[in-house]
């Protein structure tokens, strides 16, 4: 077919709100920024293992152990899920992984805050899930089909996780005094990088008119922060916890939460590679990929070995 | 870079429960079947959404081509015949 009916024909699909597959026919913009934003989705799940496994071993009692090993279990299949979507647009996953240690490819910068007491991953679940579930609700219709296949499947696992979060940070914050503290010192700490978890404010966004136009995004980013502020707001004077925002408050005439200006300077340190844990997240995943070298080459000694399809050296 | 492994794809697919049939969940990389299978468990199945696995490798799958999909599927576009209500039945009929 010409180029210019097959660009006609995907523009066509997109307005119809059918979903585009992998071995159609689809724009190289299209192609290089969901490549952009799966991985670093896929990355940000699989970075995103680290703040929380911090407590794994220091969880208060078993039931939270097994809740959080859970948790991060769960991370780790989004992440794959991720993966195997970006790869059907023609990468290869260890591509993928080589571009997130050179520092090419991003990871969501909410997971360079420390995980300082037990109450952040109550704050976490809260929080960042909260606002992560926001974000992913409209990715199920996203245009482009194993994008928002794997989407459906990680909103129906993670509906537990903000729940989880909130029941921890609940026992805490009606806990003893010095509980109630822990947790509202976690909502201080967390409450800015989970509103910046959305992005940067629509007129800064980069890439958000375009990927509205072919219906990979939804919603704004500044769209998606009023719609988490609305739905965490209430919940934390059910939690008794006060975020650190004075100029929150419930807006009659809008039908929404004012809320105040992030600092767009701390996101933009953060992003470019200065924030609290930068160079310790990015070394652990380096040594974990390398000390896990062995266990690759001996699967794929034994299969070449055993099997007819056999595994191929690059 | 050093040299490095690159492992299969494979497909998966899931039986969910008994009488229905096995549905392409997605895909996922191991060095050989039984690691994928093992693998397909871990990764699609942490909350009982399957008895049964298929694991198939990618390179397996022939697939129609999306460019040829218009005369590829174009001889039963002009055969409403097989479709029951191609048939004119008087109203009064009942239970055809």
């Amino acid at each position: 077919m010409d180029p210019v009916d097959l660009e006609v024909e995907f523009n066509g699909l997109v307005e119809a709100d059918q979903r585009i597959e992998p071995r159609d026919w689809m724009p190289d913009g299209y192609r290089r920024n969901l490549i952009r934003q799966i991985a670093q989705h896929a990355h940000s799940e699989i970075i995103g293992m680290q703040p929380e496994g911090n407590w794994i071993t220091r969880a208060p009692s078993l039931r939270r152990k097994a809740i959080l090993m859970a948790k991060v279990q769960d991370e780790a299949g989004h992440g794959l899920y991720l993966y195997c979507a970006a790869e059907t647009l023609g990468v290869d996953r260890a591509e993928l992984i080589d571009q997130l240690h050179a520092g090419r490819q991003k990871y969501s910068s909410v997971f360079n805050y420390p995980t300082l007491t037990w109450a952040d991953v109550g704050a976490i679940g809260w929080l960042v899930d909260g606002a992560a579930i926001t974000n992913q609700i409209p990715l199920c219709r996203c245009s482009y089909g194993p994008y928002a296949r794997a989407m459906v499947r990680v909103c129906k696992e993670e509906s537990f996780h903000q729940r989880q979060g909130f029941e921890s940070l609940y026992a805490l914050s009606h806990g003893t005094p010095e509980q109630h503290a822990m947790a509202q010192d976690a909502v201080d700490r967390w409450w800015w990088p989970s509103l910046m978890l959305l992005g940067p404010s629509d007129a800064e966004s980069t890439h958000t008119s375009q990927s509205m136009a072919w219906r990979i995004k939804r919603f704004t980013n500044d769209e998606l922060r009023q719609r988490f502020v609305d739905m965490v707001a209430p919940q934390a004077d059910v939690l008794e916890l006060t975020p650190p925002d004075p100029e929150l408050r419930w807006n009659e005439a809008r039908g929404h939460y004012d809320f105040g200006e992030c600092d767009w300077d701390e996101l933009r340190r953060v992003v470019g590679g200065d924030g609290p844990c930068n160079r310790q997240r990015l070394a652990h995943h380096v040594s974990a990929h390398e000390e896990g070298a062995w266990v690759r080459e001996a699967a794929a000694a034994y299969a070449a070995k055993h099997s007819a399809v056999g595994v191929v050296a690059a | 870079m050093s040299e490095q492994v690159r492992e299969p794809l494979w497909e998966v697919f899931i039986r969910s429960r008994r009488g229905l049939s096995h549905n392409h969940v997605g895909s996922l990389h191991a060095a050989d079947a039984q690691m994928a299978l093992r693998n397909a468990r871990d990764v699609f199945t942490r909350r009982m959404e399957g008895i049964s696995i298929w694991v198939v490798p990618s390179a397996s799958i022939t697939a129609s081509s999306p460019d040829e999909r218009d005369p590829f599927f174009e001889p039963a576009a002009d055969k409403a015949y097989r479709h029951p209500t191609f048939y004119d039945i008087p109203k009064e009929v009942k239970q055809l």
